[in-house]
This record gives structure tokens, C-alpha cells and sequence, in this order.
């Protein structure tokens, strides 16, 4: 079963996205309202002083004899001087007629009192111009006089070039700022995920207490979820491990009083083909039993290797003790066991599992070896840590070698010889749950070789 | 309506150039690339300046044609593409040229901001208006040196200076409009000088030159608004005239040049006006009579009329013809 979870897209990434996108949205609306916020500004200013200007000039317009007389006051274009020089263009009309001036300049035909303000262009340059009138009243006439007074832009533009530059600057140093606390608010957000996930992770497998630190309110109902998971689960866990217990116990218990009466019966009864009956059901027994026995052990395998509980042994230890236990049943086929091991082999891994798979496979080289042979246990560290069970037997058959890990699998050569074909399933699990495998092979001198590889 | 004032104008630029110019010398004719140059100073002023210039151009000759301040404004008006490089000492009229688009800008050229203009107009001299007097006149009396004094000095002798002072005719010279317009902003004391000058048979001139010319010869004892560096230049004059730069208020003209926008040879102008800067600055050795731009010492020369758009305001054709009435009621009295 795989522990990777499916990603799809990241938080972290999201949110540092939607916030720089965010930032950089602002910044660029930011840049813009201040350099059209300048260009009103700049716009209005240099506007006021061509009002100024065309005031003054409109001032001195006066009527001698009929005769129009405009005294442009010095001042006049002297207060429209720029440090880019700007260049300026006038025209002086009365009623309508050019006076006197640039005679490019063109008009405005609704020029009134109020100076107008546009953009035009004279010769053939772009100008910020202003139009103004005044009415004149002399003895017996009355006159307007209007005068077009324009300017070209060039310090206007270079202060606008000057804004729109530290604007940017402005902008960019918002944006760059936004960035890094974007990433800052990013990193401080995801921070109680990364804490949660990390004491998840550092969690033994048998722990699952709920999580009770403190989170923020938005991840309250993941924990809260995660917490009732778990509760299920430490219930349906313990349920099944209680279950495993109780099943074999209810099974062999049984098993154990009807092979008791079934032996004694055997004693009182004389008649051979009864006896021969006994005997049958004996061994019906022993099979249900050892069936049972298997099927139990193989499931209690199955579930302790989802939860493997690691802990640190000496195999050369585990080993020799196994065969202590074993020597009784040994001796009773005239065989002998021999453990082969150098020190000791430390290795960190479920004691109990270890345990039921070395000792099905002595079960087995006790079961189908001939009599009055050795079976030689080895357990080495190097190249690789694992133990080898050789007896003296016929050896695995040979066109069954393959399958004979499979369930229920049993040899052609197992004839009467009782079991129920899980024995090296249950050593396979074991070594696949620890990272290693099984490896079956007949020797050529003869004899079946097991080796169970842990890593 | 514009064809027609297109054809006037050509017309009349046809008129202008059958009109004699003052001057005209082509310094190191027969080269690749020529360079005209209008100019209103006089060539032997003018033309060490053109020689340092051609020294290291064996390629490039220069025609130089000399006319009034006006008549180059006008002829420029008419026909820019037949030059290169304006000088003129009109400062006004040079500005009002740039403002309306004849003069190139010049990128890459430094010079103060106070002696150019947009970066086309270049200032290349400072030159004070003067009094120059003869000194026979004033022997054993005081030499004025201020206007102020120059009027007592008039009143005191009208015999004596009946029919002997002199000016420029503003309405022909735009050097001494432009010298008479900064006078009469500065200061009354011009209207009532020249109410003076006017009741002693002022004597009109249209150009510096000829009014030192009749001061030597002692045909007019006393010049107002002359140009100094002419009187200076004038050797056989040194020992006869006085030049007094009035002590009152200095009037400072400029002489300004620029390169015109439609040129063949814009690298060539460029560079000539550069090498001229550079001429005319204070630290160089001086190579022409022109007054520097600038002292020795490198300090601006002071109290120049600036060079800045409100000199368009005496050019406007309502204040001219307001102030050549008011002048002419000054000084052409009958
Ligand atoms: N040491 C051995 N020598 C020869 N054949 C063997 C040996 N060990 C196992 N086999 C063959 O492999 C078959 C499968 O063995 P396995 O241990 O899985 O089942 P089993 O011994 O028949 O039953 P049990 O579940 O009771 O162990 C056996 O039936 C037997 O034929
Ligand atoms: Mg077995």
C-alpha cells in the first residue's frame, strides 16, 4: 500500500501567489494614480502660470482712438521660463482679426473672459495653450480682445519623466516589500500544518491518543476529524487483536479436549479397523488443530506487519533459544539441531514475528528431513543479515519451488506428513514485513536450504 | 491664403538677396564640404576666429557673409536652408529665431545654462553697451560716467554737442533696439537721455562702425550704446576716443550663434560652434578682439541681459510700434 499522499497544487504556493499577485496589482494601480495624480499636478501648474501670463498681458490691452495698444509686460514671458527652455508662441486678435504675434497660432472662436486651457500643436509641436478674451470699451465702440498664449511641455515632461521614474521605484519597492511579507505571513500560516504534521509523524505506530495542542480555529476540524479517526481506529485495532486471541483460543481449546477423548478411546478400543478409525480422527484433529493453529498465526502475522513494532534484538539469542525449545521434539526423531553464528547479530524488528518464522521453517526441515539427520541453523551479518535453515532431506520439489510460498501451497513430497501449506507463507511475510525475502534452494549434496533475509 | 504668403515671402527673400551684403569672404575656398555662415560682425573681427577653426579642417571652407542684425533675421526667415551657423548680436531676434524652430538642437554641447538657450543658442561673448567719447570735446572737462552725468555734460554745452551726439536708429539696427528696450526697462534715465540727444539733432546710426568711424574723425563728439570691443579694436582710434562703460547700470549684450535646423553639414556646424565656445572661454588665450564670454578667472561675466524668452516681448509688433513712437518723440525732435 503506498504512503504517498496524491498532491495536487500547494498552500504555501497559493497564497504566496495570491498575495505577490495581489501586491503587484496594488503596485502597479499605485504607480499609476501617482504619475496621473503628477500629471494633474504638473498639468494644473504649469495651466495657472499660462493663466498668469495671459492675465497680465490682457491687462494692458487698452483702447487709444480707436486704436488697440497691448504693452506686454516683461513679466509676461519671463514668469513662463523653464529650466528646459520651453519654447512659447502667442497671438494677439481683436475680434477675431490677428493682431500682432505668431501668426501659426489659431484662434479659439469661443475664447472668453475665463482663461480655456487645451492642447494643440503650433508649429508643428504639441503645446499646452491657453485662451483668454477681454472686452474693451472705448467712447463709442466696444471691442474684444482675445490672445492665445501657448507652450511647449518639455519641463513638463522631464518632471513627469522624474516622477513617473520614482514612482516606479516607489512601486516596485512596495511590491518588494509586499513580496517578502507575503512569504513571511505565507510561512507563519502554514507554520501549525507543518507542527501538526510533524506530530503526527513522530508519533510511535501504537499512539493514537488524540492530538490535544492547541491549533489555529480554521485546522480545528481536520484535528477534530483526525482525532475521531483515530479513535475508530484504536477500537477496530483492538477489537481485531482481541478477536485473533479469542478466535484461537476458542478453536484449539475445543480441538484440544476432543483429541484427549479421542486418545484415551483409542486406548479402550481393541478391535483393529475401530482402532484404524481412532486413528484417522486423531489425525483429522491434529490437522484442524495445526490448520487453525496456521491460519491464526498467519493472520496475527498479517496485521503485526501493517503495524510493525521494531525493536532492537540479538538473533544469535532469539535463535538458540527457539532451538532450545525445539531440541525436545528434535530428539524424539533422532535429529539433530546446531545453531552456526559468530557473536552476535543485533537487528531491530518485531521479536514475535521472527520468532514464528525461523521456527516454521525448523518445522519444516524437522518434518520432511529423514531421521537421524542434522539440521544446521546459520545466522550471519554479512553480506546480508539472515538465517539458514539446512537439513539433510530430499529437498524442495524441484518443479515446485516457485510456488510452495504460495497459501495453502503444499509439496508433493508432504504425503501424509501433517500441515496446512502456510508455513512458508507465514516466513515470506515476515521477511517482506522487515524488508527482506525469502529464499528457497536445494543444495546439491541434497537437503532443502531456506534462507530467511532480513535488511 | 498660405500659397499666397509662401510666394510673397519668396518674393521678397529675392528682393532681400538682390540687396548688397556688407561683407562676404570665402576662407579656404575650394574644399570638399563649405560651411555658410551669416553673420552680423565684421569679418576682420570675426575671422581669426574662422582661421583657428580651417587650421586642422584642410577639408571644410567657410563662406562668410556679414549683414545687419535684422536683415538676418529676415533673410533667414526666407531662405533658412541657405546657411549653417547664425551669429548674430541681436540676442533677441536669435532667440525668437531658436523659439520658432530654425536653430538645431546641439546634444553633447557644454556651456552654461545662463549663455545657452535650449540647448541651440549659444552665447559666445560679453560685450557692454558704452559711451565712447571724443576726447578733444571733453578737454578739461569732466569725462562723464554715467548717463546721468553725460546729461548735465549735454546741457551744460548744447553748442558744443549741437549736431555731435550720435546713437544707433533703433528702427534699422536690432542691436540697438535691443540695447535701447533694456535701457528704457532699466532705467527713466534712458527716456530723459534721449530727450536730451533728441533736442541736440541726434544723429542716427545704423550700425557701430559707422558711428565710431564719425567719432574719429571728430564729426560727432559723443556715442551712446556703442559697442565697446569696436572702439578697442580700432587702432588708429586709441589716442582719440574714450570709451566709458556707464558706471550707472552696464547693459550686456551677448553675441549668440546657432546651427541652423535644416543644415547639410550638421557635424561640421556642430563642431564649428563647439570649437568657438571653446575659443571664447575664459581660460583660453584669446584669439580674437571679441570679449570673452567669460573672465579669466572663470567667473560669468555679470549683468548680461539673459538670454530667456521674455526678450520676444519688445519683438511683439504692438510693443515695437509703442515703443518706436515713444522713442521717436525722444529723440527726433524738429
Ligand atoms: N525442508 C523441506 N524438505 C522438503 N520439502 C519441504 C521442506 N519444507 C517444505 N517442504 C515442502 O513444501 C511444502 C510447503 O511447506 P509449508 O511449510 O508451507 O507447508 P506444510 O509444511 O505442508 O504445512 P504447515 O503449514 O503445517 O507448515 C510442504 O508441503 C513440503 O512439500
Ligand atoms: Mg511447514
Amino acid at each position: 500500500m503506498s504512503t504517498e499522499a496524491s498532491v495536487s497544487g500547494s498552500l504555501r504556493r497559493r497564497l504566496a501567489l495570491t498575495l505577490i499577485g495581489g501586491a503587484a496589482v496594488l503596485a502597479v494601480l499605485m504607480f499609476v494614480a501617482v504619475r496621473n495624480y503628477a500629471v494633474q499636478v504638473a498639468q494644473r501648474g504649469q495651466d495657472s502660470i499660462l493663466a498668469a501670463s495671459v492675465t497680465s498681458m490682457l491687462d494692458t490691452a487698452s483702447l487709444h482712438d480707436d486704436a488697440v495698444e497691448v504693452d506686454l509686460p516683461y513679466a509676461a514671458f519671463a514668469m513662463l521660463s523653464t529650466p528646459a527652455d520651453d519654447r512659447i508662441f502667442y497671438a494677439i486678435f481683436r475680434d477675431g482679426a490677428f493682431l500682432s504675434g505668431d501668426a501659426d497660432v489659431v484662434l479659439d472662436p469661443d475664447a472668453r473672459s475665463i482663461p480655456q486651457f487645451q492642447s494643440a500643436r503650433v508649429r508643428q509641436t504639441a503645446v499646452r495653450q491657453v485662451s483668454a478674451s477681454r472686452t474693451l470699451i472705448g467712447a463709442d465702440t466696444r471691442t474684444d480682445i482675445q490672445i492665445v498664449l501657448a507652450q511647449t511641455q518639455d519641463a513638463l515632461s522631464e518632471t513627469l519623466r522624474q516622477i513617473s521614474r520614482n514612482a516606479a521605484f516607489l512601486g516596485l519597492g512596495f511590491f518588494a516589500l509586499a513580496a517578502g511579507l507575503s512569504f513571511w505571513a505565507t510561512s507563519l500560516t502554514i507554520r501549525p500544518l507543518d507542527r501538526l504534521t510533524n506530530s503526527v509523524t513522530v508519533r510511535g505506530p501504537q499512539d493514537l491518543r488524540p492530538f490535544t495542542k492547541p491549533v489555529p480555529d480554521e485546522m480545528a476540524p481536520l484535528v477534530t476529524s483526525l482525532n475521531s479517526l483515530m479513535t475508530r481506529l484504536d477500537q477496530s485495532l483492538s477489537q481485531s487483536e482481541d478477536f485473533i486471541a479469542e478466535a484461537a483460543h476458542r478453536v484449539r481449546t475445543p480441538l484440544a479436549t476432543v483429541r484427549s477423548y479421542a486418545e484415551t478411546t483409542l486406548q479402550r478400543v481393541d478391535k483393529e479397523e475401530n482402532r484404524e478409525a481412532m486413528r484417522a480422527m486423531v489425525r483429522a484433529i491434529d490437522e484442524s488443530s495445526r490448520a487453525a493453529g496456521q491460519l491464526l498465526d498467519h493472520a496475527m502475522i498479517t496485521f503485526r506487519a501493517d503495524h510493525l513494532e521494531r525493536e532492537d534484538l540479538d538473533l544469535v539469542a532469539l535463535t538458540t533459544d527457539l532451538v532450545t525449545r525445539l531440541t525436545p521434539i528434535a530428539e524424539m526423531r533422532d535429529v539433530s539441531l546446531s545453531v552456526l553464528a559468530q557473536g552476535k547479530v543485533r537487528y531491530s524488528g518485531d521479536p514475535i514475528l521472527i520468532q514464528n518464522a525461523i521456527r516454521n521453517l525448523m518445522d519444516n526441515a524437522l518434518k520432511y528431513a529423514p531421521a537421524e539427520s542434522d539440521v544446521v541453523i546459520a545466522v550471519r551479518s554479512e553480506p546480508h543479515i539472515q538465517i539458514e535453515v539446512v537439513d539433510q532431506g530430499p529437498g524442495y520439489p524441484a518443479n515446485q519451488i516457485d510456488v510452495l510460498t504460495s497459501r495453502f501451497q503444499r509439496g508433493e513430497n508432504a504425503g501424509d506428513t501433517i500441515g496446512s501449506g502456510l508455513g512458508l507463507t507465514i516466513a515470506q511475510d515476515v521477511a517482506r514485513a522487515h524488508g527482506g525475502d525469502l529464499q528457497l534452494s536445494n543444495k546439491a549434496e541434497g537437503g532443502a536450504c531456506a534462507i530467511l533475509q532480513l535488511s | 491664403m498660405r500659397y499666397l504668403a509662401i510666394v510673397l515671402i519668396w518674393f521678397w527673400a529675392g528682393l532681400a538677396t538682390a540687396q548688397e551684403w556688407e561683407d562676404r569672404k570665402v576662407f579656404n575656398p575650394g574644399a570638399a564640404t563649405k560651411l555658410n555662415i551669416i553673420s552680423s560682425t565684421d569679418t576682420t573681427i570675426f575671422a581669426p576666429l574662422i582661421e583657428d577653426f580651417l587650421a586642422d579642417r584642410p577639408s571644410v571652407s567657410v563662406e562668410y557673409w556679414v549683414t545687419s542684425t535684422a536683415d538676418i533675421d529676415q533673410r533667414l526667415r526666407a531662405t533658412p536652408e541657405a546657411f549653417d551657423v547664425a551669429i548674430s548680436s541681436a540676442m533677441d531676434l536669435q532667440l525668437k529665431l531658436t523659439n520658432d524652430g530654425y536653430a538645431l538642437r546641439l546634444s553633447g554641447v557644454e556651456h552654461p545654462a545662463w549663455a545657452e538657450w535650449r540647448q541651440s543658442l549659444f552665447a559666445f561673448t560679453a560685450e557692454p553697451a558704452t559711451i565712447v567719447i571724443n576726447r578733444a570735446a571733453f578737454s578739461g572737462q569732466d569725462v562723464p560716467q554715467t548717463r546721468q552725468a553725460l546729461i548735465e555734460a549735454l546741457r551744460a554745452r548744447p553748442e558744443v554737442f549741437r549736431g555731435r551726439v550720435g546713437t544707433y536708429d533703433v528702427r534699422q539696427s536690432g542691436l540697438g533696439y535691443l540695447f535701447a528696450t533694456q535701457d528704457a526697462r532699466a532705467s527713466e534715465t534712458f527716456w530723459r537721455l534721449m530727450e536730451v540727444m533728441g533736442g541736440l539733432d541726434l544723429r542716427l546710426y545704423c550700425c557701430s562702425g559707422d558711428m565710431i568711424d564719425d567719432l574719429t574723425s571728430g564729426e560727432i563728439a559723443v556715442a551712446y550704446n556703442v559697442l565697446g570691443s569696436y572702439a578697442a579694436a580700432r587702432i588708429e582710434s586709441r589716442d582719440v576716443l574714450e570709451v566709458i562703460p556707464p558706471a550707472d547700470f552696464p547693459t550686456t549684450m551677448m553675441r549668440t550663434a546657432f546651427v541652423l535646423r535644416g543644415t547639410a553639414e550638421p557635424d561640421i556646424a556642430k563642431a564649428f560652434v563647439a570649437h568657438l565656445l571653446s575659443l571664447q572661454s575664459g581660460d583660453a588665450a584669446p584669439v580674437s578682439q571679441l570679449p570673452m564670454l567669460t573672465t579669466k578667472d572663470g567667473t560669468a561675466a555679470r549683468d548680461t541681459i539673459h538670454l530667456e524668452p521674455a526678450l520676444m516681448t519688445f519683438l511683439d509688433a504692438l510693443k515695437r510700434r509703442k515703443f518706436l513712437s515713444a522713442w521717436e518723440d525722444a529723440a527726433i525732435q524738429d
